[in-house]
């Protein structure tokens, strides 16, 4: 019985699809109005899909870019000469290796020798055959770049201490063990990354607690008027404000008045402080309002306070959030220069600083200082410390993204 | 609680001429109504009459709305719940509340219960909760199914326990009064029949206000019902007077299903 009446039915459908199918949705048989439609699909799709393509392909330029010059920063050539510890080295440095190699080799080893023999007085009339780090100059034209600057005098004589096996290239942990320097072979990025890590951390302890309870009091506390509405406008502007600013901010108030010094990891970490405050505040509310009204009217209507309800119900559940947004915010704090200048953190600083008062300068503004310098050896530690800073905050941004799909949880 | 007031027909919640704004809005014009103790009350009425809103003014949850604005008197036990010296805290405690979507905390089973008793200092933790859990989870007719995963999270149940789980957790903080928000809308029809075989046995121990759209459930679960239209109480009595012989024109046309 059943069968039949699905039977009939489905003998009604057939008929009723024969007449619309031919007339419309068969492909041979379309209007010109289906076929600007179906072109229009087609063109919009191609039109994005470009877009990607590009946005790709700049990416993959700017990558192999970047590594290709970054790469050779990571070699240092060395050369291997007789060193000669004599008294006369305790005095003129230039004495302790012979006339022929005193130009190859490099110039900054070679004035920390004195220092070197006043804590190892015992080494003081003896000889050794040793590598030793490369001139610059010379460490460019092993590795073939143009405008080297090596004098052809001494090519010559490169030339023939590879012949006798005395030239070799090794990992140039100086890199990363050594701050700025005037000679490039021994530049390197630890005081930068030491200085924007005390800085980051000020950052972070005076941006996140600040932005995340200001959040949790306009969203989840104060009651909703004219006033706390301008709050909310405002801070929505700030975070669109040119970054600079926070600068001149950073310099009048923390500078200026309150006397912070010049240069130090606790101006240049108040300052982008500052910065990060908007962010952190409007992710942090963003994330709070994700969570569902449902969960705050089950802890009200169990009799917990305003407070309980926040802390036990609301925050947990919107933690992942904020740790993402606060996360994003001082990866961008980290990346940030032109605050920086003002408080005068683009600075040649050789040394880490050893507490948040000593001047210091940051990661990106070393990656400045270098790309200004003239010499070869400088171009490839800009490009790697730019590599170098892209690491970091690509790993930061990888794990905010991690949190936030933890965060994904149904409720 | 005196334990004389829970007997037959005595009033539990009076509330005598209640007015609500919201912002210039009345939503509700002036209410007199008196629910009786150990009582199944309904609130029926179609939507955007004023029924939730109601509902809510018995635990204050309408507070939490900045521009809701109350005027009249809502006597829980004789004692005015709008009085400036109350603590809504300490009241939610008294006047319990079951929501329309099932709400627990994305917390273990065991935590949603555990919760209330211990931020309101009921019991401690250890083997009083571990009873009390128990015996509020046995009175929502739950314990049988969740006795085994009791540290699961209570998100993870089906939505007719889930709701059954919110009722336990209710009632873990012994409440005089059961507030239910169409607690079944979400519900399939197995579920709900649960949930409403549940309600009268809480009725023992518990006053309920149920506001629902399913007139059905209303006529089944109450003992007595209001129908409120566009923010007036039109009606209030037995609940079988009500559905069989309604004395208002409009409550036998919304009961019979020619509108709303």
């Amino acid at each position: 019985m059943n069968n039949r009446v699905d039977m009939d039915n489905q003998t009604d459908m057939n008929q009723l699809t024969e007449v619309t199918k031919t007339a419309s949705f068969m492909n041979n048989n379309k209007s010109d109005r289906q076929i600007k439609r179906k072109r229009a699909d087609r063109r919009f799709h191609w039109y994005g899909f470009t877009a990607i393509a590009m946005a790709l392909a700049f990416l993959v330029f700017f990558f192999v870019d970047i590594i290709g010059q970054a790469l050779p920063a990571f070699d240092q050539t060395e050369v291997h000469v007789t060193v000669n510890y004599t008294k006369a080295a305790t005095k003129n440095y230039n004495k302790a290796v012979d006339k022929s190699v005193r130009r190859i080799v490099s110039r900054a080893w070679l004035r920390s020798i004195p220092q070197y023999l006043e804590a190892h007085p015992e080494m003081i009339g003896t000889s050794h055959d040793e590598w030793v780090p490369a001139d610059s100059r010379v460490d460019q034209f092993i590795k073939e770049h143009d405008g080297h600057g090596l004098k052809s005098k001494y090519q010559r004589t490169v030339k023939e201490m590879q012949q006798e096996n005395r030239v070799r290239s090794v990992f140039n942990t100086t890199l990363f063990t050594r701050g700025d320097s005037k000679l490039p072979e021994y530049a390197g990025i630890w005081a930068a990354a030491v200085g924007s890590v005390f800085t980051l951390l000020i950052t972070m302890l005076v941006a996140v607690p600040i932005g995340v309870m200001t959040a949790i009091y306009l969203e989840e506390f104060a009651a909703d008027n004219r006033f706390t509405r301008l709050i909310e406008v405002n801070i929505n502007n700030l975070a669109a404000i040119p970054s600079i600013l926070y600068g001149l901010l950073g310099l009048a108030i923390f500078i200026s008045f309150f006397g912070v010094p010049r240069s130090s990891a606790l101006a240049g970490g108040l300052t982008l402080a500052l910065m990060t405050l908007p962010v952190i505040i409007i992710t942090t509310r963003a994330s709070l309002r994700a969570v569902p009204e449902s969960i705050r009217e089950a802890a009200y209507g169990l009799g917990a306070s305003n407070l309980q309800t926040t802390w036990h119900h609301v925050l947990p559940l919107a933690m992942p959030g904020i740790l993402t947004g606060s996360i994003i915010g001082l990866a961008q704090a980290m990346g940030e220069t032109a605050p920086l200048i003002i408080v005068g953190m683009m600075a040649y600083i050789p040394d880490a600083p050893t507490s948040i008062l000593d001047a210091t300068t940051v990661l990106p503004a070393q990656v400045y200082t270098w790309s200004t310098e003239s010499l070869r050896g400088y171009s490839e530690r800009t490009a790697a410390g730019i590599l170098v800073l892209l690491t970091v905050l690509l790993s930061l941004n990888a794990l905010a993204v991690k949190l936030r799909n933890r965060a994904q949880q149904t409720w | 609680m005196k334990s004389d007031l829970k007997t037959d027909n005595s009033t539990k919640i009076s509330i005598r001429d209640l007015k609500l704004w919201y912002g210039d809005f009345e939503a509700l014009h002036g209410i007199d109504l008196d629910i009786l103790s150990g009582k199944i009350t309904a609130f029926i009425g179609p939507s955007g009459c004023g029924k939730s809103t109601f509902l809510r003014t018995m635990n204050r949850m309408n507070d939490r709305i900045p521009s809701c604005r109350v005027e009249g008197q809502i006597l829980l036990e004789g004692q005015d719940i709008y009085a400036p010296e109350v603590d809504v805290v300490q009241l939610r405690t008294h006047v319990g509340m079951v929501f329309q979507k099932p709400n627990p905390f994305p917390k273990s089973i065991y935590e949603n219960i555990a919760y209330a008793p211990r931020i309101h200092g009921l019991v401690s933790d250890g083997p009083d909760m571990d009873a009390l859990v128990e015996t509020s989870l046995r009175k929502a007719s739950i314990w049988n199914e969740v006795k085994d995963k009791l540290q699961q999270p209570g998100t993870a149940l089906s939505g007719g326990q889930q709701q059954r789980l919110c009722i336990a957790r209710t009632i873990a903080v012994k409440p005089d009064v059961i507030l239910m928000d169409e607690p079944c809308s979400a519900l399939d029809p197995i579920a709900t029949a649960k949930i409403e075989e549940l309600m009268d046995e809480l009725k023992e121990e518990f006053t309920i206000v149920i506001v629902t759209h399913n007139m059905q459930q209303a006529a089944r679960v109450s003992d007595h019902t209001a129908y409120f239209y566009l923010g007036d109480l039109i009606e209030y009595g037995d609940t079988q007077t009500i559905f069989t012989a309604p004395k208002h024109q409009k409550t036998e046309d919304y009961i019979t299903g020619r509108f709303g």
